[in-house]
């Protein structure tokens, strides 16, 4: 379990990280959706003690990270970030890493052959291609068989094998009752993979929510409707507080449900041969709630 | 839905300060700089004296009674460790800023966070490394260049007061200046700004103390961080040098105080 109260971090006169209070579940994948440069990021820098909050704190399992005796026992992490000499090879990457923490040699090759890097184990990591590098960045967060497992963008660079084969990881850990944290600035990915979201913007919190819950939150009520009476129709429908829209000869209802459109036009004996509810993709729903503070952002800087 | 397997481990282990120098020994091995850096040393160290030796030995019928009076038999023997300390120096800076230019160092203080064990590791794990190789390195260019001016009768034995303490002095002052850098790196984080500062100290002030009136550069040179730590080397003394032991005990307190001004920023500064 991940738990933010306040957390705050200035770099110089920037606010990266406003005030931010959050829990993170055991057991589901939960994911960590922002625009680029959002925050997230930063945010996983504060969980690892790499860097200090300004204000505010924040706990895996109770503790400071910095106050782990076994951090890579308690939270694996993958960086956004390249955080590996590139001089050294992957294998020994991971037994630098073990060795900090006694964990045996074997357990290194076991992963090396669990991201399937077995080939290029030897190999300099400076040579590698962004996907070989996430796979070892994935190696060294679940070498400790951490309880908690935060991965910063873990898809970016990889193959749609490399993508399915996260999805399915973060899935089975989230299945062994771990706690799994993802970030990521693509909604269509995390509705594949996550369970629960914490939404930011500009480094706030914009929703904590279900990814159920925040698309129907988030989608407005929009109906298209095909009729022979389009002029009768927005009659009937001007009275319930709808807007009514002619587009490419449909009629474009925003502000009432399926049923309350289809009731009305009953009521009023109209023909319709379609009535079809859109909801709002992932994608629309996330960036209607961070217009707001994109915009915000535009007029900031201006 | 498909699954992964995660292969599960039973073995818990904790950060201890040895596991930590374990894995510090893991890193310096398993990068090339580390291999060339002291290899270079090495073979400098002992290849040096050799031919300077050679090249005196050669030329001993061409020199002038008062030179062969003033000849100091250390000088060829210890020449070798004026360029050890510059691969060493170099390696030292890079050990740490190595890991900020590749950005490793986040890995580093993720496994771990108290951090204060990654530096003690490195300086340990470095400065054996430096002593267990310069040792004998000095002490076989002695042997082998006083075999080769001895014929000449210009040699020192090892018996020879001050000898010893010369001799396994070049190799305490590689070793430390191996500990210097590394702390130089660590406050600065960056190789050219690290190496800069290095060489700032080592090879650009003493020269630059020669634009002073005299009399303050005699006051004040001697107490140079490289000056200080080179008197241990020296077996003849002037009014401007401070004493072998007091000249290097200097020179580690300038040390001791880059180490802690290091370990402190590593200490609180976001990595």
């Amino acid at each position: 379990m991940i738990e933010a109260r306040g957390l705050t971090k200035d770099y110089g006169d920037k606010r990266a990280v406003d005030d931010l209070s959050f829990t993170v579940q055991p057991g589901i994948v939960t994911g960590f959706l922002g625009p680029n440069g959002s925050g997230k990021s930063t945010t996983m820098r504060l969980i690892l003690g790499l860097d200090r909050p300004t204000r505010g704190a924040v706990t895996v399992n109770g503790k400071s990270y910095r106050d782990f005796h076994a951090p890579l026992h308690e939270v694996g992490a993958l960086l956004e970030a390249r955080s590996v000499h590139t001089g050294r090879s992957a294998r020994n990457h991971l037994l630098a890493l073990a060795q900090t923490h006694g964990i045996p040699r074997r357990r290194v090759d076991e992963l090396v052959d669990l991201v399937g890097l077995h080939d290029v184990a030897k190999k300099r990591v400076g040579k590698f291609s962004l996907g070989m590098g996430q796979r070892l960045g994935i190696a060294a967060a679940l070498l400790g068989d951490p309880q908690t497992v935060m991965l910063d963008e873990p898809v970016n660079g990889l193959d749609p094998e490399g993508i399915h084969w996260i999805r399915t990881l973060l899935k089975s850990l989230a299945a062994e009752g771990r706690t799994v944290f993802v970030s990521s600035h693509l909604m269509s990915e995390m509705s594949l993979t996550a369970d629960h979201l914490i939404v930011i913007g500009r480094g706030r919190l914009i929703a904590d929510t279900s990814v159920a819950e925040f698309v129907a939150g988030a989608s407005k009520k929009l109906v298209h409707v095909r009729t022979p009476q389009p002029q009768g129709l927005q009659e009937a429908l001007a009275g319930l507080g709808a807007s009514v829209a002619n587009v490419d000869g449909y009629v474009e209802v925003t502000g009432l449900t399926a049923e309350e459109v289809g009731e009305a036009a009953a009521a009023n004996g109209i023909v319709l041969h379609e009535l079809t509810p859109h909801q709002a993709s992932l994608e629309e729903a996330f960036m209607d709630l961070t217009r707001e503070e994109l915009e915000f952002a535009t007029e900031g800087a201006s | 839905m498909s699954t992964v397997a995660i292969p599960t481990m039973a073995f818990r282990g904790r950060v201890t300060q040895l596991r930590v120098i374990r894995s510090e020994w893991t890193k310096l091995w398993t990068v090339r700089s580390t291999r060339w850096s002291l290899l270079v040393a090495t073979v400098l160290t002992i290849g040096f004296p050799i031919l300077a030796s050679a090249v005196i030995s050669s030329h001993w019928g061409q020199r002038s009674p008062s030179d062969r009076a003033h000849f100091n038999p250390l000088d060829p023997a210890l020449i070798g460790s004026q360029i050890a300390q510059l691969a060493v120096g170099v390696l030292g800076v890079l050990v740490i800023s190595g890991e900020y230019s590749t950005g490793s160092i986040r890995s580093t203080l993720t496994a771990v966070p108290k951090r204060l064990p990654v530096l003690w590791a490195k300086a340990i794990v470095f400065a054996s490394v430096t002593f267990a190789l310069m040792l004998p390195s000095v002490v076989i260019a002695f042997f082998s260049s006083q075999s080769i001016l001895s014929r000449h009768h210009a040699s020192y034995s090892w018996s020879h007061p001050g000898v010893a303490r010369a001799v396994i002095g070049a190799a305490l002052f590689v070793t430390v200046v191996a500990i210097l850098t590394l702390a130089l790196g660590t406050i600065v984080r960056n190789t050219a700004g690290g190496i800069a500062t290095f060489a700032a100290i080592f090879f650009v002030l003493p020269p630059l103390m020669n634009v002073l009136p005299t009399n303050w550069n005699n006051t004040i040179s001697k107490y140079l961080p490289s000056n200080a730590g080179r008197d241990i080397l020296s077996i003849t003394h002037d009014a401007n040098n401070l004493s072998p032991w007091a000249g290097f005990g200097l020179f580690v307190g300038y040390t001791a105080l880059a180490v802690a001004i290091a370990a402190f920023v590593l200490a609180r500064r976001d990595a």
